[in-house]
């Protein structure tokens, strides 16, 4: 399958080994992976920050980067579900841009859901002898509906031990620009998810969202826990002997 | 100026007030006290985690709440399409029952109107059963101000009206205060509370009952809202758990119920819905113990000098917008506050309304228009986790209507202007390139080993309590110009430059 790589603007930027992961991952299973590189930001934190003309304005650039492709792929569901949610809505004015919009959106996958419902595959080679905990984000959960599909790939890595989390499905009070607009809120929420993850004793933190993890993760290392976090793409790209460096990467 | 104009609207209905809430402060400023206050953090997780898991247990009974949501949202969105039929006939039902209709443009018309029928009756008190409506209209400060002395029956209610204090949740009015608080406020202002008292909870509602009994006899005015109102049959439905409700409704000889046009139902039928609806969501019961119906007036049993306030306060306003309108389908089961975090974390007060959490943070602003402080800052209050979304047993899209508040809410000009500059850059895939390139080159003067400990503000905000990850020295876009791409650069910023 060819498959475009939605790799999201923070990802590309701040967390590039995450996009690498996700085009091990896939190209490990045989599929070829494209990175069109028209693509720029999806205009999500633009659009739930209350500029949704901005958000607007980037809505053509993604149709025309990713218009070709049988499957789309990103390692944000939040990114992810601002496509399939609030790009109809946005290209509605546009006739032409609503239809293609239309077209691509049910091609738009989260990495976990591409693999175990589109692919049908769960078990893709990845070796990560490590205690992991795994945080469902919330958009993962109730935008893209990932459901189960995580935790399937994950159970299948090799060595993996894999704790349950906590109170998993509760916010880690990331929230974009909520997390500086609110941010008293926001810290007593990630102090909870913090304290969750402790109880684990989990080395690592993984979830299927660089924003999400740069939140937790930075809370985590503020506090100097010493649990570090992955991305669910680093963790399945992870194979006997890269496993260590893998680890370190984030 | 309101919302609607500055968005470049055409100047629709009024908004409403909510005159006991003026001058409250923004969100962030009342939240962040409330998230340093250790007594009501654990009053409020204690409470919340309890009845959330309650809650769950109860709709997981069901085996077609998807089916009820999506019929309880068809009811209402129909109803209130056609509010202004469902209206007129029930007031010609309540009318033909015996009953009188009044119509209330705002707070200070319906509590005008409610003064002068308790004045009428020739009272000078009142006993009240818990109300959204007539705490959105400050109704009891407006009756005591001309001498009117109303008691709240509703346990949780008395507890706040002693305390003189404001309700911080929908249905637990009082779930800031732990019982302990609660046995101090009764014995500092409960002339008959018992020697003695214990915080014992049972203890506790029976000190609530003896002083409430006597007022239930001696009132002749009672006043309540109404969870529903319905058309076909010009019938108010009240649910409760306590009693209290039943006292008030059934005991004096005037009944005062003040009701947004927004409770309206068509037909009996669609109770059926709603009543399996309300109590799972909101107090995890499968029926909750006392449902009142009346129909106008029953001679020779029950209240004989039936009035039914009809209020607007701001609806027709929300009425008028297409997204913000599904906030009017809510019928305040609390369901979203109980799952919230936010809310959880920063307490009811930090809402600045009657009407707290994620439900609040659409309704009150839309029902007061977004000019205060609070209500320009509460479509901001919220994660946008879904949470609310989830449980909202009439489907209300909360964080879609979140950010549609805020896509609507005046911006402050820096903000204005960093946000505009942003989306130009990560707009472009040349520009953001160009600034990937400038983040890696410079990502030493920023950061060590991997992470920024200190930025300067509005960043700060991040910082204060988290790192901030270092930018790496290549961005994902440039590593696959170099490693995939043999005419690596050309062809990126021959693309980005397509995309301009």
């Amino acid at each position: 399958m060819r498959i475009g790589l939605f790799v999201t603007c923070l990802t590309d930027t701040l967390f590039p080994e995450t996009g690498k992961a996700v085009v091990t991952v896939l190209e490990r299973l045989g599929h070829q992976v494209e990175f069109p590189a028209g693509q720029a930001c999806c205009g999500q934190m633009h659009f739930n920050t209350g500029y949704r003309r901005e958000a607007a304005a980037m809505v053509p650039g993604f149709a025309r980067a990713f218009g070709d492709y049988e499957a789309i792929v990103t390692p944000s569901a939040s990114c992810g579900a601002m496509v399939r949610e609030y790009y109809p809505v946005l290209a509605q004015p546009d006739q032409a841009l609503a239809a293609d919009v239309a077209a691509l959106v049910p091609r738009v996958h989260d990495l976990a859901t591409l693999l175990v419902d589109v692919l049908g595959v769960e078990e893709v080679g990845a070796h990560f002898p490590h205690r992991v905990t795994y945080h469902p984000t919330c958009h993962s959960l109730r935008m893209m509906h990932v459901g189960e599909a995580p935790y399937r790939l994950l159970r299948k890595v090799g060595g993996i031990e894999l704790v349950d989390l906590p109170d998993a499905e509760i916010c880690c009070g990331f929230g974009g620009t909520f997390s500086v607009k609110n941010p008293d809120v926001s810290a007593a929420m990630c102090t909870d998810k913090v304290a969750a993850v402790r109880q684990t004793s989990a080395e690592v933190l993984c979830a299927g969202d660089d924003s999400c993890l740069m939140h937790i993760g930075g809370a985590l290392s503020r506090m100097r826990t010493g649990v570090r976090v992955m991305h669910l793409a680093q963790i399945l790209a992870a194979s006997d002997g890269t496993a260590a460096s893998q680890g370190a990467a984030q | 100026m309101t919302t609607r104009a500055r968005a470049g609207l055409p100047a629709g209905p009024p908004p409403g007030s909510m005159p006991t809430y003026l001058g409250m402060p923004a969100f962030p400023d009342a939240a962040r006290k409330a998230v340093a206050d250790s007594q009501l953090r654990r009053n409020l997780t204690h409470a919340t985690t309890a009845i959330r898991v309650k809650r769950a247990g109860a709709i997981g009974e069901l085996g077609d709440f998807q089916e009820l949501r999506a019929a309880a949202k068809a009811i209402k969105d129909h109803a209130l399409a056609h509010l202004d039929t469902y209206l007129a006939r029930f007031e010609d039902n309540v009318t033909r029952a015996g009953g009188h209709v009044h119509w209330a443009r705002d707070a200070d018309e319906a509590n005008a109107i409610v003064r002068r029928l308790v004045w009428q009756a020739g009272a000078d008190k009142a006993v009240k059963v818990k109300s959204m409506a007539t705490q959105e209209t400050g109704l009891n400060e407006a009756l005591a101000e001309v001498g009117i002395r109303v008691t709240e029956t509703d346990l949780a209610e008395l507890i706040v009206q002693l305390g003189h204090d404001r309700p911080s949740h929908i249905l637990v009015p009082a779930i800031h205060k732990n019982r302990s608080e609660i046995r101090e406020i009764f014995r500092r202002e409960m002339p008959d509370a018992p020697p003695g008292l214990t915080d014992d909870p049972p203890e506790l509602a029976a000190a609530a009952r003896r002083h409430l009994r006597d007022r239930f006899l001696t009132a002749t005015v009672g006043i309540s809202g109404a969870n529903f109102a319905i058309a076909d049959t010009g019938s108010l439905v009240v649910v409760e758990s306590e009693g209290n409700g039943r006292m008030c409704l059934t005991l004096p000889q005037t009944l005062i119920s003040v009701v947004g046009i927004e409770k309206i139902l068509p037909s009996w039928r669609d109770l059926e819905v709603f009543l399996a609806l309300l109590p799972r969501s909101s107090t995890a019961e499968r029926m909750n113990p006392y449902t009142t119906i009346w129909s106008g007036a029953a001679p020779g049993d029950g209240p004989q000098d039936v009035h039914v306030v009809l209020i607007d306060n701001g609806r027709t306003a929300t009425l008028a917008d297409r997204t913000g309108r599904q906030a009017l389908r809510c019928i305040r089961c609390s369901a979203c506050l109980n799952v919230c975090p936010v809310y959880e974390r920063a307490g009811g007060h930090a809402y600045g309304s009657p009407y707290p959490g994620p439900i609040g943070a659409i309704i009150s602003p839309q029902l007061r228009g977004a000019g205060s402080p609070v209500d320009a800052s509460l479509p901001f209050a919220s994660s946008l986790c879904g949470a609310c979304y989830e449980v909202c047993p009439v489907a209300i899209n909360i964080p879609e209507a979140l950010v549609y508040l805020r896509s609507q809410s005046p911006k402050h000009r820096a903000e204005r202007a960093a946000f505009s500059a942003a989306a130009s850059v990560l707009g472009s895939p040349r520009l953001l390139a160009a600034a990937q390139r400038a983040a890696g080159a410079g990502r030493f003067l920023v950061g060590r080993k991997g992470r920024i400990r200190r930025l300067p503000p509005p960043l700060s905000a991040w910082t204060d309590t988290r790192d901030a990850p270092q930018p790496p020295a290549e961005s994902f876009r440039s590593w696959w110009a170099r490693t995939r791409q043999p005419a690596a650069s050309d062809e990126t910023s021959r693309a980005g430059q397509e995309a301009q």
